[in-house]
Parts: C-alpha cells; structure tokens; sequence
C-alpha cells in the first residue's frame, strides 16, 4: 500500500480531515505503472492474494485502456475489491509478493486497482448479472465483507438470496467501521449496491433473534450463511468505564462515519487504549476531530502491537503518542460523572503466552495518574455469543467452530464466515480474507444444495486459489 | 579527448551530427539555433518550388506508454519562397563556417530545373548538395521525391544533371520505399553521385482512431499515406546502409539515418558502414540540446576503445554482415539461468513454452526454492528467454561445445552437389 500521507489537520473545518487522505492515481500514473508490470507467469502476487485475484490480469487490462474489463477481473475473484484496494495490508500481500521487490520497486497494486474500481464507481458499471434461478433460498446473516460475497457468489449461482442487516446500512465494518479518510463510504455503499442489483434483497434494521426468529429462518430457507462479524469493544474491568467521556472505539469510529463530524474533542485530551487498527483509527479520528493531545497506551511493546507498520507511521503523522508498557488501572472523574484522569500503571514483558506474545505484568509502585477529557477503549471485540448460541452452534469462546474446508457448522444448513469464525492466533483479520471466507461459503452451501453440476458449478482449487470449471 | 570530426566525401564538420532535412531545419534561426547547440551539420529543409501545407501533419507511435516510438508525419518540401531560404543559408554559414550545410533540393525531372537550382543553391556557399529522391508523401504524387527515387533509371539522370554543373559533392537521398535499396544507390553511383543517404521515411498510416474512425493524422476528417520515422525505423535503416555498405559497386560513402536516438545509434550506423548521421525525430522530440549527450557519450566510447578519430569507425562490422548461406549450421549456443540473480516471474518459461522450444522447466531446488532451468540437449538458442528476461544478467546465451566442424548452408550444399554430380570419388 502506498503509505498514508496526512495532509495536515484543519481546527477550523473539521470535516475536511475526513475526507480521504491518499488521492489515487491519475490516468496517467496509471498507465505508467500498469506498463510496469512484467505479466508474469504463475505470479506469487496472485498466490499471495486471499481472493486469488488475477492481477498481472487486471492490470494488463488498465494499460490497454479496457478498465471495465479490469474491474471486472478484480471484482469477480473479489466482491469487496474496491474497498480492498484501500485497506488491505498490501506490502504483507500482493506487493510484497511481486518479483519486483527483488530488482527495482514493486508494482503499486493496490492503487492499480483502486484506479480500475474507481473507474467502475465513476461510471456507473454493473459488472455482474445474476445466475438463472434455482428455486433454492439462502439467508446471509450480516451484511459485511463476508455476507456480501457470499450473497454475490449465490446470487450469481442462482440463488434466491436475503441479506438481514442489523445495521442501517449494510456494508459492515466497510460501512462503519474503517475510518472515513482512509475508506469512504461511498465506496462499500457501491459493493452493496452492485451485489444488491443482483436481486439480492437486503432487509437492514432487521436484528436475526429479535426482529426475525432462528426457527423462521431455519424453516423459510434452504441454507444460512453466518456472517455477523464480531460485535463491540468488551469492557476493561477497571473502575470508572461508565464515566461521561469513555467511548468505545468501534461506536467511536462510527460515529464520523454516520454522522456529522463534532466539535466536542476540540482541544481535548484524550487517551486511547490498545495498539491494534481500531486504536489507530480510533486515536487518528481523535485527533482529525481536533484533539489537543492524543495518547494511545498499550500494555506491550511496539514489537507486539497488532497495528500495521503503516498504521503506526500515519497516526505518528497525525501527532499521535505512543505509550508503550502502560497498562490503565482507573477511571477517575469528577462530582458530574465526567472523565478527569486515567490512572495507570507501567508493565514488564515475561514469558510467552498463548499466542506467542511476551506476557506483561504491572511493576510494583510505579502507577501514575494524567489528565485526561476522553478515555477511547480499544482492546479488541467482543463475540456475538448469545446470537451463535440462538442459532444453537458449537463454538469456542463465540468463535463459531466450522469445517475448514467447507466451513460448515455443527448445523449442517449453516455456514459461517468473516471474523465470526477468525480465532486468535490465525493471522491477521482482513477485510480480504472475509470476503475469500464468503466466497468459500458460497461455494460449500452450492456443492451442498446442487450436488449436480450446473452451468455455474464450479470448484474452488485452494492451492491454486483458481476456480476449476 | 576523440576527433569527432567528419569528412563525407569532402564535407568537413566538426562533429558526425547532422539534422536531417526536416522540420528542425526549415529556417536560419533553426539552424543557428542547433549549430549553437552543437550539432555538426545541418541538411536544410528541402528546396523547390514552395509548396503549400496542410494542417495537422504529425503523428506518433506510442507503445506500453512511451510516447514517440514512431513518428509520422505528411508535410511536404519547404513552403517559404527560395530567395528567403538562400539569404538564411548564406546568413548562418557566414556566421558558423566550420560548420556542414548542405542544401537538400527537389525539383521536376528536367535537366534545366536541376541546372537552375544546382547553380542558385551554390552561389549562397552550401558545402553540398542532398537530392531528395525519397520523399514518399505528396511530392510523389506529383512526379518528385520517391516517385523518381524508385525507378533506378530516374536516379541515375536527375544525378547525372546535378552533376553536371555541381562545384561542391553531391549526396543522393534515397527511398526505403522499394524493394532492394541497393539498385537505386548503384544507380546514384553510376549518375556521378559522391555519396549517398539513407533512409527518408517510410511509407505510413499512423494509425486509425477507434472512437471517431478517422485517421490518425487527418485533415478535416481526412487522411492520407505519410513518411514513417522514430526509433522503430532504426533496424530498417541499419539494414539498408548495411546492405549498401557491403555491396561492391556501391563504393561511395553513405550518409546514415533512420531513428538515430543517441550515441549509440550513431556508433551503430557508423560501424555498419555511414560515415556520420543525421537526425531528426529525437531532436523533434527533445529539443537540440540532445546532441550534447550524443557527442559526450560518442567521445567518451571511443575514449574507452582507444579509438582516436570518429572515422575509425566507418565500416568496422561490414564484413560481419553476410549472407544467411554464410551461417555457420553447426555453431550452438543455449540459454543458461542464473537463479541467483533470476526473479522467478517465469516470463521465460511461458515464452518458450508457448512460442519457442519447449525447453524451461519451473522446478525446485533442495531447499524447495522455486527455480527455472534449461534443459539444453532441447535449447535451440533461439535468445528469446533472454529478450523476454526483465532482469540483466540472469540468463546468459552461452556457447555449447558440440564437437562438430563449423558448415554453413553453402558449404553444405556445394557438398551434396559435389557428391550429387559425382566430382567425389565415393570409394577410395
């Protein structure tokens, strides 16, 4: 990916800060970079790419001036390819993959492929048709990455599809969850609206349980796609978390996507905790919203963050403070219920745990107090357990347990997909990777329901990440 | 420090650097403006009876991005009246009388109009003349340029008139517009010709615009057939001042151009037999200021080789320029890969496998390292891995010792035909 450049914070317009920080490339860079690209053979760059996208392909097609013909490449091996094309982590993927890397620079993929998506969104393109009908009803749970490619997929194949979609827009973390100047909406409203177009109906607004029964889903479809995603920031366990000014991060980052962009941080304090991408883009909101002083504290180090290498670079742009080896300890806020001061305490690194990061523990006496106007938590999200359990799955600690080859559930008519099913200590959870997850769904729940090959019977080849007709 | 200078078959100047008859220079103020820059010569915008233009006249060729691969263009002759020209070129050789100019001239096939212009031209103290016989757009139509340039017979009269009242050497301009140039610059020879110049443009459509379906260039909508030049033209050039430099009768010096970009072309062309060159398309790409690098680089190469003099180079490769019957049929080379160095994008393998010999196997090392190897036994040196190769030095054509005796095609069927007609005594 391109690093992240800011461009400066406005304190007198605020929104502008909003608006997305990385311009794209023009037609000319395009065709400049898209003329460098060797068109190689069996390209690591597509192996390196979760949705197996055919980019030697997709870019051939920008230099020869077919950019709907490039965008549909991308968007067939990739539902969210648009959106994927500004977040992805693309120097740990295609990029980092290309051959280039071992001779001069490698190709910029990411933004070869937002230019030909950018170009579809521009124009207007539908890109796909939906697949003669099968007479066979699918519900998707969850509108996101993994839901929308699941339903394109099966609307594709011919399915009679419905997305339920708690939110008012469906989209997911697309819509609502990646910080507007990095992701803006528009672009996941457009992968919702192509996958729409495909006479998949999207009933948002709509909570699977409370709104819509499991039995009426269970009895009123042939198959069910899972894929609710993950839900909101769990709570620290510290006192002082219902004080006024502490936000979870994930309604926090909401918040400037769905709304207008307030002034209430203007000159503020604030402390973020945690140091994965939801800090980031939590703690660079805070400061794009005008904050005087943004802190994030971790518990770790830098060498355990979670965040990205180009995460880490853009909010140390944004003026953001890293405070490593802290760990919050307190709320503390005044006779109002405001938030005040943070008390902490600094951490030692020990042994490994689990997941192979050196385990922190407080240092005796060394607890300090700063001031602080907001305290944003982001230590991660929790699990839609009782959702899973509604549905009466098997699952670890809200993780849906699934066949990894079909990802199946311990109810054979459900699949699950995206970081419903994304445990601790698989990687990284990318936007990428829920939209493979999806298209793996629709792939099993077709095998699964049309065991006779049909015109649009295909086998997805992992190894070769190719479809075999 | 390299002598640069040139003597074409008595024109002087100081550098191998000549603007072709072009655009670049239509005017004094041009061609001041280049010999400042440091060009060595200039060949002046062709002229005759001014003609009138038309508008637009270029085109380019671009490819995978690059704008000016070819050039194309359908402007005629001069279109300023020839006392205008003569003052300009008696202007800039009194200021810059070092430097080459030679006065391109087209006129009707007629003894009286080459007299007439021959004289006039001279009198305004030109070094030399360059017959414009290859001109292929416009002017051919009408008798002139190409049109004459390609009938051998029509060659050798128009030189034949120049000559006959010419005071300084006469150059003659041929077409690449025919099949063997080598009939017209024989033809040129045996006119009295004191050199020849090759190539003027080649017969072109630039292209055809798919939104609109016109021409590319066109003239209100529409278009017609110009002269095609530019870096793309370059192997095309090369081999007709080879083939001109290697043949027996054709024993005048040759004025080589034809997508001279760089120094390095010139050092091509110079090699391959051309005393000198002239450019066009890369100054009207870039500007005069290129020769600086085009007389740096050239001095700075023969520097190297230990070269004295820019005429050592004449002719240097024209014995190694023969027939194909000339071949060796036994010499072998193959590719070798360098995986060290290798980038592992296959573009080798999928050449040859799809297009060539089916010799470039995608394999693992020991380590389970993804690698490329030949399998040389089935190689047939064809060099198109190594031309498809992005990255230098990671696949070598080397030589393949075969044991077997050099034979070329000739010597082979001399062999047969001996054997054949029985001048072999089969059994001792």
């Amino acid at each position: 990916m391109t690093q992240l450049k800011s461009k400066g914070i406005s304190l007198e317009n605020l929104k502008v800060n909003f608006d997305e920080v990385h311009d794209g490339l023009n037609a000319q860079e395009a065709m400049e970079e898209s003329n460098r690209c060797l068109y190689c053979y069996d390209a690591p760059c597509i192996q390196a790419c979760p949705t197996g996208i055919d980019i030697p392909k997709f870019i051939k097609k920008i230099a020869s001036g077919n950019l709907k013909g490039s965008a549909t490449t991308i968007m067939s091996s990739n539902p969210v390819g648009a959106t994927c094309a500004r977040v992805c982590p693309t120097e740990e993927l295609c990029e980092g993959a290309c051959v280039l890397n071992h001779s001069t620079e490698p190709i910029l993929i990411g933004d070869l492929q937002r230019f030909a998506t950018d170009w579809a969104i521009k124009n207007e393109q539908l890109l796909f048709k939906p697949g003669q009908k099968n007479g066979k009803k699918v519900a998707v749970v969850g509108g996101g990455p993994a839901g929308l490619s699941a339903a394109r997929e099966l609307a594709r194949f011919g399915y009679d599809v419905t997305i339920f979609e708690a939110e008012a827009e469906a989209g997911g973390l697309d819509t609502y969850g990646i910080v507007s100047f990095r992701l803006p909406q528009d672009i996941s409203r457009w992968e919702v609206d192509q996958v729409e177009k495909l006479d998949v109906e999207i009933r948002t607004n709509t909570k699977v349980g409370t709104d819509v029964s499991f039995d009426e889903l269970s009895k009123g479809y042939d198959s069910i796609v899972l894929t609710i995603g993950m839900g909101n920031v769990p709570m620290l366990g510290i006192e002082g978390e219902d004080l006024r000014g502490v936000h979870d991060a994930i309604d926090f980052v909401k918040s400037t996507k769905s709304g207008p962009i307030t002034d209430e941080l203007l000159g503020k304090n604030v402390v973020v905790v945690g140091a994965g991408n939801t800090a980031i883009d939590a703690a660079t909101c805070a400061a794009r919203k005008g904050a005087g002083d943004v802190k994030i504290v971790y518990r770790r180090t830098r060498k355990e963050m979670t965040a990205y290498e180009f995460e880490y670079d853009f909010a140390k742009q944004d003026d953001v403070d890293f405070h490593w080896l802290t760990q919050p300890i307190e709320i503390i806020g005044d006779e109002n219920g405001q938030v005040t001061h943070l008390k902490c305490v600094k951490m030692a690194l020990g042994e490994p745990d689990a997941d192979g990061r050196r385990r922190p523990s407080p240092v005796e006496g060394s607890e300090f107090v700063m001031e602080v106007d907001a305290v944003i938590k982001a230590i991660g999200q929790s699990r839609y357990t009782d959702l899973i359990e509604g549905f009466g799955l098997d699952h670890e600690g809200g993780v849906v347990t699934v066949d990894p080859e079909t990802l199946q559930t311990s109810n054979p008519k459900v699949f699950a997909a995206g970081d419903v099913i994304f445990a601790k200590g698989q990687g990284e959870a990318m936007v990428v990777t829920a939209a493979q997850q999806g298209k793996e769904a629709a792939m099993a729940i077709h095998k699964h329901l049309a065991p006779e090959p049909t015109h649009a019977y295909k086998k997805f080849n992992k190894e070769e990440h190719t479809w075999l007709t | 420090m390299a002598d640069l200078s040139l003597n074409l078959a008595g024109i002087k100047s100081p550098n191998p650097f000549w603007l072709a008859s072009a655009p670049p220079t239509n005017s004094g103020y041009q061609v001041q403006r280049a010999f400042e820059a440091g060009w060595g010569g200039a060949v002046w915008k062709t002229l005759g009876e001014p003609i009138l233009n038309v508008s637009s006249r270029f085109a380019a060729v671009g490819f995978n991005g690059k704008k000016v691969a070819g050039f194309n263009n359908i402007e005629l002759i001069t279109d300023r009246p020839l006392e205008v020209n003569l003052k300009e070129i008696y202007e800039t050789k009194k200021k810059f009388p070092n430097h080459a100019i030679i006065a391109s001239l087209m006129v009707e096939p007629t003894q009286e109009k080459w007299h007439e212009i021959v004289k006039r031209v001279e009198d305004v103290g030109v070094d030399g003349l360059e017959l414009n016989f290859g001109c292929p757009h416009g002017m051919a139509e009408r008798g002139m340029g190409a049109a004459s340039g390609q009938v051998p017979e029509l060659v050798e009269k128009q030189t034949m008139w120049a000559k006959e009242v010419a005071q300084t050497p006469v150059i003659v301009k041929l077409t690449p517009n025919i099949t063997d140039i080598t009939f017209t610059a024989e033809a040129a020879v045996n006119g009295g010709a004191d050199a020849v110049s090759m190539i003027n443009t080649i017969n072109s459509l630039a292209g055809v615009d798919i939104d609109t379906w016109d021409t590319i260039p066109n003239v209100a909508g529409k278009g017609a057939h110009g002269g095609y030049c530019g870096p793309a033209v370059k192997p095309i050039a090369l081999n007709m001042v080879a083939e001109c430099a290697r043949h027996p009768k054709i024993n005048v010096p040759i004025s080589g151009m034809g997508g001279v970009s760089s120094w390095r072309e010139a050092v091509e062309f110079m090699l391959m037999g051309a005393t000198g060159v002239q450019v066009c398309t890369a100054a009207m790409h870039h500007g005069f200021s290129i020769v600086e690098d085009m007389k740096d680089g050239l001095n700075n190469y023969l520097d190297e080789k230990g070269i004295d003099s820019v005429m050592d180079l004449v002719g240097k490769s024209v014995e190694k320029y023969s027939d194909w019957g000339n071949l060796d049929l036994n010499h072998q080379i193959v590719a070798k890969i360098n995986n060290d160095v290798c980038i592992n994008c296959n573009k080798c393998h999928i050449a040859c496998e799809d297009t060539s010999h089916q010799c470039i196997d995608m394999l693992k090392d020991a380590n389970g390292n993804d690698i490329l190897k030949v399998r040389e036994e089935d190689c047939v040196g064809c060099n198109l891995c190594s031309i498809v190769c992005p990255v230098d030095g990671a696949i070598d054509m080397v030589e393949y010792a075969n044991g077997k005796p050099p034979m070329t095609w000739n010597e082979r069927q001399a062999a047969i035909g001996a054997v054949s007609s029985c001048d072999v005594d089969l059994i001792k």
